[in-house]
């Protein structure tokens, strides 16, 4: 299955693009989706659990994924 | 509070809206509200609150206006530049709206004044430019049961929230401890677009006017994520996690050291001396008589084509590691890069592979200043 992912802020700049497409297996979770991301280079930077959404609601890392699914990967930033 | 003739005659575009008519105006003029920071996201909210009759603005600000400000900052003009942001902020509001009474606190918000400092106001505003003072906010406000209008920015991107109500989540929910500090570049570091902090800062502002007003729907239990290069919003739903320790189980009983819970060093990295730096003096002496070391830069190539030191070599951060086996061994290295932040961290992954290192303490900044005047400053 696919999901898209979205990326922000500084996530974006760490892996030079703010969106990419991941083929999991099916019965895929946030965790194994962010293992993925983890394995890129530039992602030695992202922290181990970030803040993630499945389809615009906040999902923990158990959270199962479905095909279609839109992860999105929130840094936090404090520029004021 | 009823209103003067005058200002009934101000405000009479939103004596006219249903949501707001006489009432809600009334009670827009007994709001108080509290900004902490009076910068690029406490500029546009300070204006359009005051300009819509907000009867009381607080203003927690220990900054100077500064010529690097002003392409966001909007509340403060030219002709204050060298004056305190809270002395610019109070003029600037009364003209805007001298029925707006101003309170200001010229001080860093801390542990030992935030409760005194927010206790009398209905709603906080974040619009600091730290982690320490956004976690210090939020569980200030917690702990008092005020809403926290929550917003930050970075580079093109932005996110407001509206944290710490009877029924929402808090900051810590969303973001339970903060990134490690060398992760964490500021707008000086990053850099901002100059008109997001209005984009982001008036969200803010009109998220309070919801709240003093009770109406709509207000970004409860909602990140909003704006991202001004694909001019996309996202709304990301939260909710409060029952294990946050501030709003959930209610283990943060006290405000702890928000700085060293955040990794920030205790003074600016301009002025202190760490072991392994050089000063800019130091560094100019180095030059004038040895040609046995590597001068390394570490920024990005756009601030190299600002400003450099002669005879440096560019190693973007990012890039280091893979560039570390090009570098001889038997040199030592200097590294600077704008202020000392960056640079500390490659003297740090330099260190570790074997290297013999120095870091030019307070960057290429403190090089300008103190050295090369010709060098300019961005």
């Amino acid at each position: 299955m696919t999901v898209t992912v979205l990326l922000f802020a500084s996530y974006a700049d760490v892996l030079g693009r703010g969106s990419l497409s991941l083929d999991l297996a099916s019965g895929a979770t946030v965790r194994d989706a962010l293992r993925e991301i983890q394995s890129m280079p530039g992602a030695e930077r992202l922290p181990m659990q970030p803040l993630v959404a499945v389809n615009e609601r906040y999902a923990r890392v158990d959270r199962v994924l479905a095909d279609g699914d839109a992860l999105a990967v929130i840094p936090p930033v404090a520029g004021g | 509070m009823p209103l003067t003739r005058d200002e009934l005659l101000r405000y009479s575009r939103h004596l006219i809206l249903p949501d707001v008519a006489l009432a809600g105006q009334e009670r827009i003029k007994a709001a108080r509200v509290l900004l902490v920071g009076a910068g690029g996201l406490g500029s546009p909210a300070a204006l359009y609150l005051a300009a819509a009759g907000v009867g009381t603005l607080g203003l927690v600000d220990f900054d100077v206006v500064d010529m690097t400000n002003l392409q966001r900052q909007v509340l403060h003009g030219t002709s204050q530049v060298g004056r305190p942001k809270l002395e610019s902020a109070r003029d600037r509001i009364a003209d805007m709206n001298p029925h707006v009474n101003v309170e200001t606190y010229e001080t860093r918000l801390t542990s030992a004044n935030a409760l005194d400092i927010m206790a009398t106001y209905d709603i906080i505003v974040d619009g600091t430019d730290n982690f320490a003072t956004r976690y210090l906010t939020n569980d200030a406000c917690v702990m008092l049961g005020k809403p926290n209008v929550y917003g930050s920015i970075f580079r093109f991107e932005g996110q407001a929230s509206v944290f710490a109500t009877a029924d929402g989540p808090c900051y810590r929910c969303l973001f339970p401890s903060p990134p490690p500090p060398e992760l964490v570049p500021s707008c000086a570091e990053g850099g901002v677009l100059g008109v997001l902090p209005g984009l982001v800062g008036t969200i803010q502002a009109t998220e309070t006017l919801k709240l003093i007003l009770g109406a709509g729907e207000p970004l409860v239990g909602r990140l909003l994520l704006i991202d001004a290069m694909q001019m996309r919003f996202h709304t990301v739903q939260v909710s409060r996690d029952p294990e946050c320790p501030a709003c959930g189980t209610r283990e943060i009983t006290s405000l702890i050291d928000y700085d060293a819970y955040c990794g920030v060093p205790g003074v600016t990295p301009e002025h202190t001396r760490e072991p392994g730096d050089v000063t800019p003096k130091e560094l100019a002496e180095m030059r004038a008589t040895r040609d046995d070391f590597t001068l390394l830069d570490v920024r990005e190539p756009y601030e190299w084509q600002i400003a450099r030191i002669d005879g440096a070599e560019l190693i973007p951060l990012g890039t280091l590691p893979a560039a570390m086996s090009s570098l001889d061994r038997t040199r030592e290295i200097v590294v600077y890069c704008r202020s000392g932040k960056r640079s500390a961290d490659a003297a740090r992954q330099l260190r570790v592979a074997g290297f013999r290192v120095f870091n030019l303490a307070g960057g290429i900044l403190r090089w300008s200043e103190d050295v090369d005047p010709d060098v300019p400053q961005y």
